[in-house]
């Protein structure tokens, strides 16, 4: 039985190559056995009319091996709360697979730069990949970030880059009275590549971390240099690009601040941490549906999706728009107690029926205005609203976490500057 | 230099840019100045395989360099690293599988992309993208040991301090390496096989031609010496040289190392004291002491038995002397050893009192180095490193080619390369189909080429090698085809008319245009062929005329045979005394002086014939 890791010789057409044992890629073909050759490539070798032989099995593995986890009590401390993702990723040189930090060692070696910034208490939460990621793990990751913050550390969640801006948002909801900054950070490019973001993410978290900032923010690159990140609101905060290092935008709003160098700048207010414990408000109503409207969409559909549901939220189009004859389903929503509220699937810019008759028309059935809320910003509000406020429609129109902002500065829509 | 005697192994690295877009992108394979934006990074260098945090690496990464990359529209989000690579680029693949199959090697059944860690920041990745495509070929003999397919990296522009400017337009075009056995023999041997693969190279078409996009690199070893790499060889004519100085250079180092055995251990170069002997220079005349005190101080340590040695026994371009100076310099600063002195202004009497200081016997010698401190102490130490190599003989290491041929140490010889697979690149299947179509379409080979065309055109065979060799084979091919009958003279157009007019310092891009309208009018009798030299020469310097107004001014109106022969009968008519003197034996000086009125305006072997009858006819 030949494994993984077993050095083998093979001969084909008189030819004899000699090499460990390689994993199976997932696109490779069915016939190919991967082996690393002496020289370090790994070459595929059709097995069919071929003689393999195992001149070799594998030995023991080479378990990585970490120091302790230094401490110094001069120094602040924070909690690493691991979710999954690249921040904290290794790769097994010998077979090239690449793994998420498992240990609470694994996530702290990381980047070990942070030792000298603080002493750092590492939990694994779970190893989820992002996508992978329910509202069931929100309200784990706030009770246990609560606790951190509660026994007096800040709060780091290391965590994959798709859906984060989600749990941020849930989690800006959630808790209550920040006695310490939460802040998220993750990773574009994994942590076992030498051109990693992950560092200069992970070391200005930690200087996040350690302000007075009474919020839950994102720390992710500032741009595509290696400058620094900047600190963006988790309600205001979008994943902007599919793969670029400066992703992260603030939509509708300036970053909080910029981390360079370990400098602090700040280019907007924000609320200060309190002197009180952290409170949990955790409930969540899971029963929405974010609907993102498109010409074509049919009526009939959007009666299905919305059948059970307890909440809704649109993506309309420009200013707040939905197709007029899907008007009149609305109004019997919004007859029998279900919020609808309307967002723009131009993300940028804020919705304002008032300006073409199908808007005021949707005002007129009941639409609550997402005013310039994210629309997965009003989808995570609406189903912690549902099962924690009394008065849906008012708690929707109230700035509770920084999500709504009265004014959109000119200039503030600057995507990409290089 | 009986290179089989001295046990002379050396191999070949060729890396060849293909000519095709980039190999995980569709950006151009085009170099440019153009640059519209920039970005910089910083690599941090990964944990090693054990997870144990290199302190080294660690403080490497604190005072770590910063990397400025330009950007043009050579560039995409790919190579800033922005964007994971694409799927291979086909036709990269194709033309390195067809390479491949041209140099007799095995093909891989499956490419799989490899992550070379590099960490210099050439690579914005900080790993070279690369996979082994066919293993074992041959060339005439020579093993190939490995052929790769393999991105680029970024062109340096210029470091400024901690600074690193690349462009990365350079960035992922696609190379294929190749390496051979160390089976050559000799330093020509090299040469050879050199351009052989270049040969083979540029007959598949699909090869870059200009400065840069070939390059290669050497392995050399010696019996008693040590394998060295020699990087930046840029002109295949170097090669048989470089080799010579490294052949030489290592026999110089292994006199060194006996000549130290006889006179030292290992034991005897540890613990060297340092001094701080700026005190003996105070009133120096030494300009490059003064100079190094007013930045610092004057350190030296003695070498134990070095004494004679560092300023070369055997072969003194070769001394240690010079790998001590080349240890300094990458440390920042300078030396001074005692072989080279008095010198530099150090007295007689300075150097007494340095040997006393450091208690110097005859057989040792001295190492000054002279500015701050740190820098000085670097240095000395620096030294002394290479003085245990020295006694040992020949240190492994990569070297880089210098002025005349000369080499210099770059760096020490790499571990095994870190490599680890590249997930986002998905691999290839190569199938029978995929290597039987590559087949079909391979190029002639050069040896095959050169005796199909002797027999097809019937062209003499130097003159089928070298429009093979020089690359006009091909243009020579698409002219003949339509020309039948012409190729001598498009043969002779191509090797040795164009070449000479360019010698003569005209541009002669927009000749090799006016071949065919030239032939086209031999064809139709419009001038002789002799005539075609003058016609290029006007088009040189008339490359807008046409060809009528170009017969024209060079008065190469094709004479009818009535006027040739009333020219030629006066001419036999003025000379008549030479006729009668010299009788048949006359055609030749007269021959001369009819072709010197008559060339390109008939045909040599018509006006020959005339000439002859009218000659007869005079003696008659
Ligand atoms: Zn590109």
């Amino acid at each position: 039985m030949v494994e993984v890791g077993d050095k083998v010789e093979i001969r084909k057409n008189g030819k004899v190559y000699t090499g460990i044992v390689m994993p199976h890629h997932a696109f490779s073909d069915k016939n190919v056995v991967v082996i690393k050759l002496e020289n370090g490539y790994n070459i595929g070798i059709d097995l069919r009319g071929c003689e393999l032989k195992v001149i070799e099995k594998r030995t023991g593995r080479v378990k990585r091996k970490f120091g302790k986890i230094p401490s110094n009590k001069k120094k602040p401390y924070i909690a690493l709360l691991g979710t999954g993702g690249t921040i904290a990723s290794y790769v097994d040189y010998e077979t090239g697979a690449v793994y998420p930090a498992s240990t609470p060692e694994e996530l702290a070696f990381a980047v070990p730069e942070i030792f000298e910034l603080c002493n750092v208490e590492t939990k694994i939460l779970f190893q989820k990949l992002s996508e992978d990621i329910i509202p069931k793990d929100w309200q784990r990751m706030a009770r246990e970030t609560a606790k951190y913050l509660n026994s007096g550390k800040p709060v780091i969640i290391a965590h994959g880059t798709d859906t984060m801006s989600y749990s941020a948002t849930a989690l800006a909801f959630m808790l209550k009275n920040l006695n310490f900054p939460v802040v998220f950070v993750g990773s574009q490019r994994s942590s076992d590549r030498p051109s990693s973001d992950a560092f200069i993410n992970l070391i200005s978290a930690v200087r996040v971390a350690l302000t007075d900032i009474g919020e839950v923010v994102v720390t992710m690159h500032s741009n595509i240099s290696s400058d620094g990140c900047f600190i963006h609101r988790a309600t205001k905060v979008r994943k902007m690009h599919s793969s670029r290092r400066d992703a992260f935008i603030s939509i509708n709003a300036k970053p909080i601040g910029k981390v360079e160098n370990g400098t602090l700048e700040f280019y907007t207010e924000y609320k200060k941490v309190s002197g009180e414990k952290v409170k949990v408000m955790s409930k969540l109503d899971e029963n929405v549906a974010l609907i993102y409207y498109y010409p074509g969409f049919k009526k009939e559909d959007f009666e299905k999706i919305t059948e059970d549901k307890n909440g809704i939220v649109i993506a309309g189009t420009g200013l707040g728009h939905i197709k007029a004859n899907f008007i009149k389903i609305i109004k019997k929503l919004v007859k029998d107690g279900i919020p609808v509220v309307m967002t723009t699937q131009c993300i940028e810019g804020r919705v304002n029926m008032n300006v073409y008759s199908n808007g005021r028309k949707l005002l007129k059935a009941g639409v609550i205005s997402g005013e310039d809320m994210l629309p997965e910003t009003a989808l995570i509000k609406l189903m912690w609203v549902l099962a924690n406020e009394e008065n849906v429609e008012e708690a929707m129109k109230k700035n509770i976490a920084g999500e709504i902002s009265e004014r959109r500065e000119i200039g503030a829509k600057n995507l990409y500057e290089m | 230099m009986d290179y089989e005697k001295l046990g002379f192994r050396a191999g070949l690295e060729i890396h060849q840019q293909l000519e095709t877009h980039k190999l995980f992108c569709f950006c151009p394979s085009e170099l440019t100045e153009r640059f519209t934006s920039k970005f910089y990074r910083t690599l941090r260098p990964t944990q090693s395989e054990m997870g144990e945090i290199d302190e080294a690496a660690l403080e490497e990464s604190r005072r770590r360099k910063k990397f400025f990359y330009l950007v043009s529209a050579s560039s995409c989000l790919v190579e800033a690293d922005e964007e994971p690579p694409h799927s291979a680029n086909e036709e990269a693949i194709r033309i390195a599988l067809g390479i491949a199959l041209l140099l007799k090697a095995d093909i891989v059944d499956e490419i799989h992309f490899m992550r070379k860690i590099v960490v210099d920041g050439s690579n914005t990745t900080g790993f070279q993208r690369t996979a082994l495509i066919a293993l074992n070929g041959n060339l005439d003999g020579v093993g190939i040991d490995t052929i790769c397919i393999e991105e680029d990296a970024s062109r340096k522009i210029k470091e400024e301090g901690n600074k690193v400017f690349y462009s990365i337009d350079r960035l992922g075009i696609p190379l294929i390496e190749i390496a051979t056995s160390p089976d050559i023999k000799s330093p020509s041997h090299a040469r050879e096989i050199a351009e052989k693969i270049g040969f083979i190279l540029r007959a598949t078409k699909k090869v870059k031609r200009g400065i840069g996009t070939i390059r290669q690199d050497l392995n050399v070893s010696i019996k008693g010496g040590a394998r060295v790499e020699i990087k930046g060889v840029q002109e295949l004519n170097d090669i048989p040289k470089i080799l010579k100085n490294e052949v030489k250079r290592q026999i110089e180092m292994i006199e060194v190392s006996k000549k130290l055995r006889k006179r030292i251990r290992t034991e005897d170069l540890k613990n060297l004291n340092i001094f701080d002997v700026s005190k003996i220079f105070e009133r120096t005349e030494s300009k490059f002491i003064k100079e190094g005190m007013k930045k610092g101080v004057i350190l030296a340590v003695k070498l134990p038995g070095f004494a004679g040695i560092i300023g070369g026994i055997r072969y003194k371009e070769h001394r240690l002397g010079k790998e001590f100076s080349v240890m300094a310099k990458m440390e920042g600063g300078g030396i001074i050893h005692s072989d080279e002195l008095p010198n530099y202004g150090i007295s007689i009497k300075e150097i007494k009192k340095l040997k006393e200081l450091l208690s110097c016997k005859e057989e040792d010698a001295f190492v000054i180095s002279a500015g701050k401190r740190k820098i000085a102490m670097k240095c000395l130490k620096a030294v002394i490193k290479r003085g245990m190599q020295a006694l040992k003989g020949v240190p492994e290491e990569v070297r880089k080619v210098v002025q005349d041929s000369f080499t210099e140490y770059m760096r020490p010889m790499p571990g095994k390369a870190r490599m680890y697979p590249e997930t986002d690149v998905p691999p290839i299947k190569i199938d029978k189909k995929m290597i039987e179509e590559i087949e079909k379409n391979l190029p002639e080979l050069p040896d095959k080429k050169i005796l199909r065309m002797c027999r097809e055109y019937k062209i003499s065979r130097e003159e089928a090698t070298q429009l093979v060799y020089t690359g006009k084979d091909e243009h020579f091919e698409s002219l003949a085809v339509n020309y039948k009958g012409f190729e001598k003279v498009i043969a002779r157009i191509l090797l040795n008319i164009i070449p000479e007019i360019e010698k003569e310092g005209y541009e002669i891009s927009f000749l090799y245009k006016k071949i065919d309208i030239i032939i086209d009018g031999l064809r139709k009798n419009l001038f002789a062929k002799e005539a075609i030299e003058k016609l290029l020469r006007y088009f040189a310097v008339n490359p807008d005329a046409n060809l009528k107004k170009a017969i024209k001014e060079c008065k190469l109106e094709i004479l009818n045979e009535k006027d040739l022969r009333d020219i030629i009968k006066k001419i036999v008519s003025e000379k008549r005394e030479l006729i009668k003197e010299k009788k048949k034996r006359a055609l030749a000086p007269l021959m001369g002086l009819v072709m010197k009125e008559l060339r390109g305006k008939a045909d040599g072997f018509l006006i020959s014939k005339i000439l002859e009858e009218e000659i007869e006819r005079m003696i008659k």
